[in-house]
């Protein structure tokens, strides 16, 4: 049983209530005049995380970026990096690196010497800066392009030479501004899993700025949803994903059917909800503390929503509602139907293809009567 | 019909010929014609005549011409000191004065290009301001500051540093001063524009390798800002090198520099061909370095 936590803390240090965090943020702000950047948020990060920051433009990812980086001085709060204050410390002094956004490539030297920079301010002795040099492009698979400058080089390549040279140092902590931005899908997706690799393989803490939802779940231990300069939610990717919090943060990752509703009961593992304005109502297994009576909000995801043409045998009174089939995308891996409620409301529904429309034909068709129903441990009932 | 277009197609071509041939043509008759003349002189000989000088060409009885080249005014130039000490004495000064406007204009252009932009505006018009008046009235009044009753040391009799005047004016310093004064914008212009241009992550991606920022500034900021440096200097130490009213107005007998050689040559003296031997070795010192950042920029554009 023992061996059994360690090895769950391993996994999830956060879950670990003797760990030492690696990186601490205390109550950080940041104010442009009279605009706040970032508002007092905590955050920590422990080693070896690949650690995402996610959130709309403009809520503050980059500033939470550049105070760790410490390119901007905090207005209050504190930033301890394995267990040093960093107040006062300039960036050249920080055992961080940063891979900017925009790769910040010296376009005046080749792509080796972009890589040694960092070692030549180290004082490095030049054969060990070669070896490790080399070390680093064959890593990003970039040695047969070590004599060339930044603009002969493809946008792929050049975010590796951006890499390499944020990791030649060996930080302790890799700060990364969106680093595949710049990249189109198929060759973001391929790069997202390189970067796990290299994560995985070198063992550095990694904080990643992204504003892509997708990218945020296939890269991240953890994930901060970030919005108007706070944290919405901190947790694993399932965690945000299937127990969001808030209803900007189901909103924001991934798609929800969005109810209004009143707590009719509030049971010791059930609560029940009454829609507004909707005849449908909520069984839901899990318990919050709500009063009776207060107003909530119901999240349903649409992959969560069974959908069948014919009334189910036990019509319960919970978890169902009709429908009429307003309209359907189909996406090849999976269809998209939207169902008219009769209060004119729309619910979303997504259900996997897994056999092939038959002379076109859908699991329903536009303007059917079709019967919506979902478990109780589906919904999430909401109160932010 | 066919010959309409192509009459028409004709006439654009031309058009676009006669656009190109322009500025060869300005720089035909105001530039390479004139100094062929001078090139001419150049190799001609000191006459009592008006023009001063011999001629070139002759046509001989019998219908052959003949071309007279008279090397004296180049080895004269050679074999008296006071030319080559001169020839120096101007090198000295516009290289020293290129470097002290480099100095001096490399901060300013620096504090301007990261300006606020109200304060950018604001602040290039301060640097253009000084071509609004005169430049010989902005010399002379460097002699009202210069001068021993003159504005400074008044000033620093008046405050009790020093008891007796400090001679500035007809020295090297005051020729220093002049040039650097008066030359400081042609310098801060094209600093200032590429600096501008610098991204300013690159700074902050030195900086988080580890980079302090003087070597932030040694190894990132002046390679980039290489070009406006060029480009400034040779803005500057050219005419500095030909100067002939700063050195006369502000260094009086005592500095001697090739545009008061040049003048008096001509004169004074009126010996056009020597002055045009003057004229003609010191384009050629002028245009070396001129070469060399030709080449320098091919080699910067092949590489970028
Ligand atoms: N130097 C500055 N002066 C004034 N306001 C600033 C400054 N830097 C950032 N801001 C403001 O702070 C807010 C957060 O900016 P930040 O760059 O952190 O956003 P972000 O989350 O990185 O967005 P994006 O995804 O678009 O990069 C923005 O509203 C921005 O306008
Ligand atoms: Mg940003």
């Amino acid at each position: 049983m023992q061996n059994g936590t360690d090895k769950l803390f391993v996994d999830q240090p956060w879950l670990d209530p003797e760990a030492e965090p690696f990186v601490k943020i205390q109550s950080l702000t940041k104010t442009f005049g009279s605009f706040t950047a970032v508002s007092s948020v905590d955050l920590e990060i422990y080693e070896g995380e690949l650690f995402s920051l996610l959130g709309g433009s403009g809520c503050g990812k980059s500033t939470l970026l550049r105070m760790l980086a410490g390119f901007d001085p905090p207005t209050s709060g504190n930033i301890f990096i394995d267990g040093v204050d960093m107040a006062g410390v300039p960036p050249y002094q920080r055992p961080v690196n940063m891979m900017f956004q925009s790769y910040a490539l010296f376009p005046h030297m080749t792509v080796e010497q972009n890589v040694a920079y960092g070692l030549k301010q180290d004082r490095v002795p030049k054969d060990k800066i070669a070896e490790r040099v080399d070390q680093m492009l064959s890593i990003v698979e970039l040695s047969q392009f070590a004599k060339r400058k930044p603009h002969q080089l493809s946008g792929g390549q050049r975010q590796r030479v951006a890499l390499a040279r944020a990791l030649v140092k060996n930080p302790k902590v890799l700060l990364l501004d969106e680093p595949l931005g710049a990249l189109d899908k198929r060759l973001r997706e391929q790069t997202q899993f390189e970067l796990m690799n290299i994560q995985e393989r070198l063992g550095i803490t990694f904080i990643v700025v992204t504003h892509d939802q997708e990218e945020a779940m296939t890269l991240s231990s953890r994930i901060a949803v970030m919005d108007q300069g706070r944290f919405s939610q901190i947790g694993t990717p399932t965690d945000i994903y299937e127990y969001p919090e808030t209803r900007f943060v189901a909103n924001f990752i991934g798609s929800a059917n969005m109810f209004e509703g009143r707590v009719k009961e509030n049971g010791a593992d059930y609560v029940i909800v009454q829609g507004v304005g909707s005849d449908v109502s909520f069984y839901i297994d899990h318990s919050t503390a709500v009063r009776e009576n207060t107003a909530v909000w119901v999240a349903l995801r649409p992959e969560k929503i069974t959908v069948s043409a014919s009334a189910p045998e036990d019509s319960a009174d919970y978890n169902f509602v009709e429908g009429v089939v307003d309209d359907i995308g189909y996406l090849g891996n999976f269809s998209i139907y939207k169902i008219r409620l009769d209060n004119g409301r729309i619910i979303e529904i997504t259900h996997p293809n897994q056999t092939r429309p038959k002379h076109g034909r859908h699991l329903v068709e536009w303007e059917d009567k079709v019967y919506l129903s979902w478990a109780p441990h589906s919904p999430v009932l909401l109160t932010k | 019909m066919r010959s309409r277009i192509q009459s028409k197609l004709q006439s654009a071509e031309l058009w676009q010929a006669f656009i190109i041939a322009v500025p060869y043509i300005w720089l035909l008759i105001f530039f390479l014609i004139p100094f062929f003349i001078v090139l001419k002189i150049s190799f001609a000989e000191y006459i009592l005549a008006s023009p001063p000088f011999s001629k070139l060409f002759r046509l001989a009885d019998t219908g052959a011409m003949y071309m007279t080249l008279i090397f004296d005014n180049f080895v004269y130039l050679w074999e008296d000191d006071l030319y080559l000490n001169t020839y120096l004495n101007s090198l000295q000064i516009s290289i020293t004065s290129t470097i002290l406007c480099l100095l001096v204009g490399y901060p300013i252009a620096y504090g301007i290009a990261r300006a606020t932009p109200t304060a950018k505006k604001i602040l290039l018009l301060m640097v253009i301001l000084p071509f609004w008046t005169s430049f010989l009235l902005r010399v002379y009044a460097w002699i009202g500051l210069l001068a021993d009753q003159g504005t400074i040391n008044n000033f620093l009799i008046w405050i009790g540093i020093i008891d007796e005047p400090i001679k500035m004016l007809y020295t090297d310093f005051a020729v220093y001063v002049g040039i650097v004064y008066t030359y400081l914008p042609f310098m801060i212009l094209p600093l200032f524009a590429s600096i501008e241009k610098l991204d300013m992550t690159l700074h902050e991606a030195a900086a988080d390798l580890g980079s302090r920022p003087f070597t932030t500034f040694r190894t990132i900021t002046i390679p980039l800002t290489m070009p406006g440096i060029i480009a400034g200097s040779l803005l500057v130490f050219i005419p500095a090198t030909g100067e002939f009213v700063i050195p006369d107005l502000l260094g009086g007998g005592n500095v001697l520099m090739i545009g008061k050689v040049l003048y008096s040559e001509f004169n004074s003296n009126q010996d056009w061909p020597i002055a045009s031997a003057v004229a003609v070795v010191l384009l050629i010192l002028l245009v070396v370095p001129m070469m060399i950042y030709q080449k320098y920029q091919a080699k910067e554009s092949s590489g970028e």
